[in-house]
């Protein structure tokens, strides 16, 4: 039965590499205005699930529904109703913050009358009217993670797609990012999920989130509850994790990621 | 017909915006316009001393010019690939590939800002060719030409380095695949010599090589005014070009899987 407050829906989905399962037949849904945390460390899957559910990658097996639409054949519609917001630095350093605005907003098909307006209130619940006409290449870290969720709300999403969002901020950029994230999670019940492998951040952000661990997901639920299953004092979603998975939050991952994690910090420093 | 003016729309505004970066920084412009000058200062000048090379009455720098545009035009084209490696690890790519821009934009847009740099490169190489006192024909129809050949030729290269990026999908592969088929991609070409000269079987080559099409348009067009054979030059150009383009449509988003 569908369930009405329900804005994704994943089923029993399965992605495969040459043999080897990245995702393996992982289920789960996301309320709308949820703010879902999708935990784990560097391999475990979760950029492969969210390349799934933003109709990057096809799945091997099983469904991803994003507001009554299939990712695999509604790819379209689905487009749509997302923003997504990579790990990597994805504004254009060479355009100034308006013009990667007016970009996304041609893109998005938003029509010709509504862009300045758009663009103007995306810029003032950001904080970054005052740079509007300066190239992003100038920009702090924290201002260009500003810009890039700028850019992915402009459309006016439901649906908010983040895959490491902090990584490579400092504290008060973070806390800054997530302050708007928030703020808009409150004026628009806009759904957000978000991928990362610091537990510190899921835990004073998510109203709910999964542990990833090999292509599975290891346990779901609120914060407090999976905390509460470690039965031991004071502990952290970090204990839960380790509790879950049998084994402790380790920098995984392959060349290419630690190189582009690097690389991000580096250019976010 | 409306999914075909999205398309025509969308490829417009990723130029558009490929155009505005130049304007920003149009370092790239002056340090790619280093390498034509050089063939054209340097090895063109020193050859037409040597009047070794059949050029059917035309000076030899008159001869190369269209070659050395072409050259530059296939150069900066064919590590479009590169970029778009670049903008997949960046997520740049991932971000244009979820918006519902059609895939067939987000190649065209490429093509076209390849031909925006193209034409770049065509003002700089005209502007020392009259430095050079390299006489060229600058009519109507030989700059829209000009214009139409690059956008072609180049849209061509790029497509085609759409397609080896997203096979080999890592920087190091595209770096050193480029540079294996660039320059016997220019030397198995009309470009610094005719074909005439060739070998049966590098004039073969030649013949198949879409880049001896570009220089024998353009040689028409700035040097020649024989424009008898540019209706098939550009005929070729055009459907190289849109099956290239569809080719590479399919297959590029894959470079991020």
């Amino acid at each position: 039965m569908k369930n009405e407050n329900e804005i994704i829906k994943v089923d029993n989905l399965v992605k495969n590499y040459n043999g080897t399962s990245a995702v393996k037949h992982i289920s789960f849904s996301v309320a709308k205005g949820e703010i879902f945390g999708f935990l784990g460390p560097n391999g475990a899957g979760k950029t492969t699930t969210i390349k799934i559910l933003i109709t990057l990658l096809a799945p091997s097996k099983g469904e991803g529904i994003i507001n009554g639409y299939s990712v695999i054949r509604d790819a379209g519609e689905v487009r749509r109703m997302i923003g997504y917001v990579p790990q990597m630095i994805s504004v254009d350093g060479t355009l100034t913050a308006y013009e990667n605005l007016m970009l996304m907003a041609r893109l998005y098909d938003i029509p010709r009358k509504e862009r300045e307006r758009r663009i103007k209130e995306v810029l003032s619940f950001l904080d970054l009217e005052s740079v509007r006409h300066t190239l992003v290449k100038k920009f702090s870290g924290g201002m260009i993670r500003k810009l890039e969720i700028g850019q992915a709300i402009l459309h006016q999403p439901p649906v908010l797609f983040l895959d490491e969002p902090t990584s490579g901020l400092d504290p008060v950029a973070l806390r800054n990012v997530w302050k708007h994230l928030l703020e808009l999670r409150r004026l628009f019940n806009t759904t957000i999920f978000f991928t990362t492998h610091y537990m510190e951040e899921a835990q004073e952000v998510a109203d709910r989130v999964a542990i990833m661990h090999l292509g599975r997901i290891a346990a779901m639920g609120r914060v407090d509850e999976l905390i509460k299953q470690t039965k031991k004092e004071a502990a952290t979603l970090e204990d839960a994790f380790i509790y879950f998975t049998g084994t402790a939050l380790q920098e995984t991952g392959n060349l290419r990621e630690t190189k582009r994690m690097r690389e991000t910090a580096r250019r976010l420093g | 017909m409306r999914y075909l003016i999205e398309i025509i729309v969308k490829s417009y505004v990723l130029a558009e915006m490929e155009i505005r970066k130049l304007l920003h920084d149009p370092t790239e412009l002056v340090t790619r316009a280093v390498q034509p000058i050089l063939w054209l200062g340097i090895f063109g000048e020193a050859l037409s001393k040597v009047h070794a090379i059949p050029t059917k009455g035309f000076t030899y720098l008159q001869f190369i010019t269209p070659g050395i545009l072409t050259q530059s035009v296939v150069f900066i084209s064919i590590f479009y690939g590169l970029s778009i490696i670049w903008e997949r690890d960046m997520g740049i790519l991932q971000k244009f590939l979820v918006t519902p821009t059609p895939r067939l934009a987000l190649v065209w847009g490429k093509i076209l800002s390849s031909g925006v740099r193209g034409i770049s490169q065509a003002v700089i190489i005209f502007l020392f060719a009259v430095l050079l006192r390299i006489h060229l024909r600058f009519t109507a129809l030989s700059i829209v030409g000009t214009i139409l050949i690059v956008i072609l030729g180049g849209g061509f290269f790029t497509g085609l380095s759409m397609i080896i990026a997203s096979i080999v999908k890592t920087r190091e592969r595209f770096i050193g695949i480029g540079q294996v088929i660039t320059l016997p991609l220019f030397f198995a070409s009309n470009a610094i010599y005719p074909i005439a000269i060739m070998p049966p079987w590098l004039q073969f080559i030649a013949t198949i090589n879409p880049l001896s099409y570009m220089v024998d348009g353009l040689r028409a067009i700035l040097v020649t005014g024989d424009v008898s054979i540019l209706p098939f030059d550009i005929a070729i150009l055009t459907v190289a070009t849109l099956v290239i383009s569809f080719v590479s449509s399919y297959l590029y988003p894959k470079v991020v899987g």
